[in-house]
């Protein structure tokens, strides 16, 4: 909930304009940060970057005022984030591209305080880069720290942050104990680890607000070690912490049931959960059917074996070399099998699951907006209190408190009209990222599977030589 | 010998000495298949030149048996039995179709109904078909061998409209006894002959038929899973194709009639890949499990050359005791001379017989394999298009 929002670290090696921290008091910076779209018109896009900086300031203004939950979140926090929409940077990026890439896991140091490092390497021409290639190491927890951060600053506004891949405690076990390199279950875990950290990567940098976020571009391009985020880590104090956090939100999403205005958010929800169940089932039947096939791969080698030794002890001459040629088919149509299981797994697969915990992702975004109502509503029932209280003096004739009465009824229909106008902001925005989220998608999925069966092809493919090449022995017989 | 010519017309027909024998029709029953024998003939000890009976598994087992203990036949190897029918898996299926539409919704019932005509049926018809094959290739190896076709108890499984012998139980346990005891009896027969064999052909023979026998065993269990997994396989296609067809029922827009297009995809690519699955089970783990029955077969006949050989050396000894008590001297002579001429002609007739196993065996393998990888081309082949239609398909749909 509205726990600990740490100010985002100021960057004095990132080469931006900056604009003066604004010192305004709360009410004129909510009136000023009105659309945002006005603010980026005129300005050039790298110039909003620098909102960020602002925040720290209103921040500990807030923190002054009253103590209880609800108040004490920061309204006004979400209207200085003045990020540029996503459909001028999109205006400005037609023919921008960004490739990132990443390669050779290495392990780094001994024993359990060993970790894997992986190259990220970029290639770009996006002008607010450096330069136009650059690679940095990188570990994995470098890339929970980077999802928490930019979870932090944008799921408020209802952004859909693409999730960092998830963390599996036994593979990573595994991976610390083994002796050499080459164990076996180690390479696949580091392999499938590699490919879901470079598919994050990749689905971030798609997105045009969080491509020119300075912590992304830093874990990008900054060829330094980046502070451990040691909260990252699942048996942390943070962790732990997070983890209850968690269970609270989740409970908060069962127990309360926003009265809702707007259809489109209830017909959303449920075809998002349509769309959860669906891609749930599938992926469940495609990994039952990448571990056919990987059985499938070991009894064909089960059988490559035996016909080897059926010719052994065959002694008529062609028919052994054909046993043999036999043994030798089966043991590539083997390795056939288990290319195709990676393609099963690596391009189905890991497809579904990534958007199931998009999804997700879309879930916490709605769920953002609810919490905006609760506030809203929440801050209205405080009005009425206050101008109830007020009334309440003034019948008294205690003038004394009514002035002071006075002012906090000012200050409570400010924050009425401050969470409206958040409630609406969120509620534009989260439409906004759907419409894009949904582009993904579509794109996503067609591309995916054209790309399966494009290499399905090209396996039927070799079998068709593996078998033509196989025939003239069997004929050759006698 | 030939049983058949080929007229000028294309007519076929019989020479004065055919026997020519199919299953013409088999129907399955509850727990049991019933197998149509038809035989033309124009051999003169049969009182018709076209008939047919019907026989269920038991009863081709007590022809195999009969033949089996028929000394006059030691020295050939007896056509391994077919296996016993075996539908239980599908047959079940198909059952609790009838059995379930009183129970089930009717959109289930059609839905079950779908997948058993889309899937099951096939897959039992393609059994079906494999049991009854098995079955005949039994009887035309009886009928086209020269000696085995004379037989009459061939002719009475043939002719004799009545059902044979009641379906003793005891028979399979005889059956499966005969083949642990051939464990025993060898080692037996091997301890009690005191000359070494004559021939180090048929101990060479024995040893490497054994081998043979075992490689063939474990290269049927192996090849069996591998087909299994193959159906396992292919069958997990159909899940996906139809969680492909849900998701594009609710996921209305541009993806829909894409999803279903690659849901259609799976479902064709599906029926393909069974297929690979079938023919290898067909042409490598049926050939495979064939020889492995007829090697057995091969080494049953030098087990019985073997009980003659000791029976040989018997006589012998009779022969030696006789002259020396010098009593019974011309009964002993005479038995051992007839053990002799047994083992003799035991000994010929199985050298031939194994050499005729040989290149049995050479043809079997060459045409089973030409077949099988005929098979898997023109099978990858289909699927290669399959594919390739499929991308036009859906790059159409970008």
């Amino acid at each position: 909930m509205a726990d600990s929002v740490e100010p985002p670290p100021l960057f004095e090696n990132v080469d931006m304009k900056r604009e003066e921290a604004e010192d305004d008091d709360l009410f004129e910076s909510a009136v000023q940060s009105q659309p945002s779209a006005n603010l980026c018109l005129e300005e050039d896009g790298h110039d909003l970057l620098n909102g960020d900086s602002d925040i720290g300031e209103e921040i500990d203004k807030l923190m002054l005022n009253d103590k209880s939950e609800m108040e004490n979140v920061p309204i006004n926090n979400q209207s200085t984030i003045a990020t540029p929409t996503m459909e001028e940077v999109e205006a400005e990026g037609g023919d921008q591209f960004i490739e990132i890439t990443i390669t050779e896991p290495q392990k780094v140091g001994d024993g359990m305080g060993a970790y894997m490092a992986y190259r990220v390497l970029t290639h770009t021409n996006m002008p607010f880069f450096k330069k136009r290639e650059f690679a940095v190491m990188r570990r994995f927890s470098d890339f929970l720290g980077l999802h928490d951060k930019l979870t932090e600053k944008y799921l408020k506004v209802g952004r859909i942050i693409p999730p960092a891949p998830e963390k599996n405690v036994i593979g990573k076990a595994k991976i610390k104990m083994a002796q050499s390199e080459q164990a076996g279950n180690g390479s696949d875990f580091i392999e499938r680890r590699r490919a879901a950290l470079e598919r994050y990567l990749r689905r971030t940098s798609q997105h045009p607000v969080l491509i020119v976020d300075p912590d992304f571009r830093e874990f990008l391009e900054c060829d330094i070690e980046l502070p451990k985020a040691t909260n990252t880590s699942a048996l942390s104090g943070a962790g732990v912490m997070r983890f209850i956090n968690k269970v609270g939100e989740t409970v908060n999403k069962i127990t309360y049931k926003m009265e809702e205005t707007d259809p489109w958010f209830e017909n959303k929800l449920v075809h998002v959960e349509g769309l959860e169940n669906q891609l749930r089932k599938l992926h469940y039947n495609v990994e039952a059917m990448v571990s056919y096939r990987k059985e499938l791969a070991n009894l064909t080698n089960g059988v490559s074996r035996s016909a080897a030794m059926l010719s052994v002890c065959e002694d008529h001459n062609l028919l052994s070399r054909a046993l043999s040629q036999l043994a030798d088919t089966e043991e590539k149509v083997e390795a056939v099998h288990m290319e195709q299981a990676n393609t099963d797994f690596y391009i189905l697969c890991e497809m579904l699951k990534d958007y199931l915990g998009l999804l997700g992702s879309v879930r916490d975004a709605f769920h953002e907006r609810t919490k905006m109502f609760q506030l809203w509503q929440h801050s209205q029932q405080m009005l009425t209190k206050k101008r109830e209280a007020k009334a309440k003096l003034e019948l008294q004739g205690r003038t004394d408190k009514v002035d002071q009465a006075g002012v906090e009824v000012i200050e409570w229909e400010a924050k009425v009209e401050r969470s409206q106008e958040s409630f609406d902001r969120i509620s534009k925005m989260i439409k906004l990222e759907m419409d894009r989220f949904e582009k993904c998608r579509i794109q996503d999925f067609k591309v995916t599977f054209i790309k399966y069966l494009e290499n399905h092809m090209e396996h039927q493919a070799q079998l068709v030589k593996y078998w033509d090449d196989f025939l003239p022995e069997a004929k050759a017989i006698a | 010998m030939g049983d058949r010519v080929m007229g000028d017309d294309g007519t076929v027909s019989l020479t004065d000495n055919s026997l020519i024998v199919d299953i013409s029709d088999a129907l399955s029953e509850k727990d049991k298949v019933k197998f149509t024998v038809h035989t033309r003939t124009t051999l003169k000890n049969f009182n018709k030149p076209e008939f047919h009976v019907v026989r269920q598994h038991e009863e081709f087992i007590w022809l195999h048996d009969r033949y089996e203990e028929n000394p006059v036949y030691a020295g050939y190897i007896i056509p391994p039995p077919p296996p016993r029918p075996n539908f239980d898996a599908s047959r079940e299926k198909l059952q609790r179709l009838g059995e379930g539409e009183g129970t089930m919704t009717k959109e289930e019932f059609n839905k079950m109904k779908q997948e058993l005509e889309a899937y099951e049926f096939p897959e039992y018809l393609a059994t079906f078909k494999k049991t009854v094959a098995m079955h005949e290739v039994f009887l035309t190896r009886l009928a086209s061998h020269v000696m085995f076709r004379e037989d009459e108890h061939l002719h009475v499984f043939l002719e004799f409209d009545q059902d044979l012998c009641a379906r003793p139980r005891g028979r399979f346990q005889q059956f499966g006894g005969f083949v642990k005891s051939l464990g025993s009896t060898t080692d037996q027969y091997y301890l009690n002959v005191t000359v070494r064999d004559v021939h180090d052909f048929f101990e060479k023979q024995m040893n490497s038929l054994t081998e043979y026998h075992g490689k063939l065993k474990e290269g049927t269990v192996k090849t069996d899973k591998m087909t299994e997994k193959h159906k396992e396989v292919a069958d997990s296609y159909i899940k996906i194709s139809g969680g492909l067809v849900q998701l594009a029922n609710i996921d209305p827009g541009p993806l829909d009639k894409y999803l279903m297009k690659v849901a259609d995809g799976f479902e064709k690519a599906r029926k393909l890949e069974s297929r690979v699955a079938s023919d290898e089970d067909l042409k490598l783990a049926d050939t495979l499990r064939y020889y492995m029955r007829d090697s057995q077969a091969a080494m049953a006949l030098l087990v019985r050359r073997l009980k003659c050989l000791a029976t040989y050396e018997a006589a012998n000894r009779a022969l030696e005791r006789a002259r020396q008590k010098n009593k019974d001297i011309h009964a002993a002579e005479k038995a051992q001379t007839e053990a002799c001429e047994r083992f003799d002609s035991i000994s010929t007739q199985a050298k031939e017989e194994l050499l005729d196993f040989k290149t049995r065996r050479l043809h079997a393998f060459r045409k089973s394999l030409i077949e099988l990888a005929e098979l898997e081309i023109k099978h990858a082949r289909t699927q290669q298009d399959l594919f390739k239609k499929s991308l036009q398909n859906l790059q159409e749909l970008m």
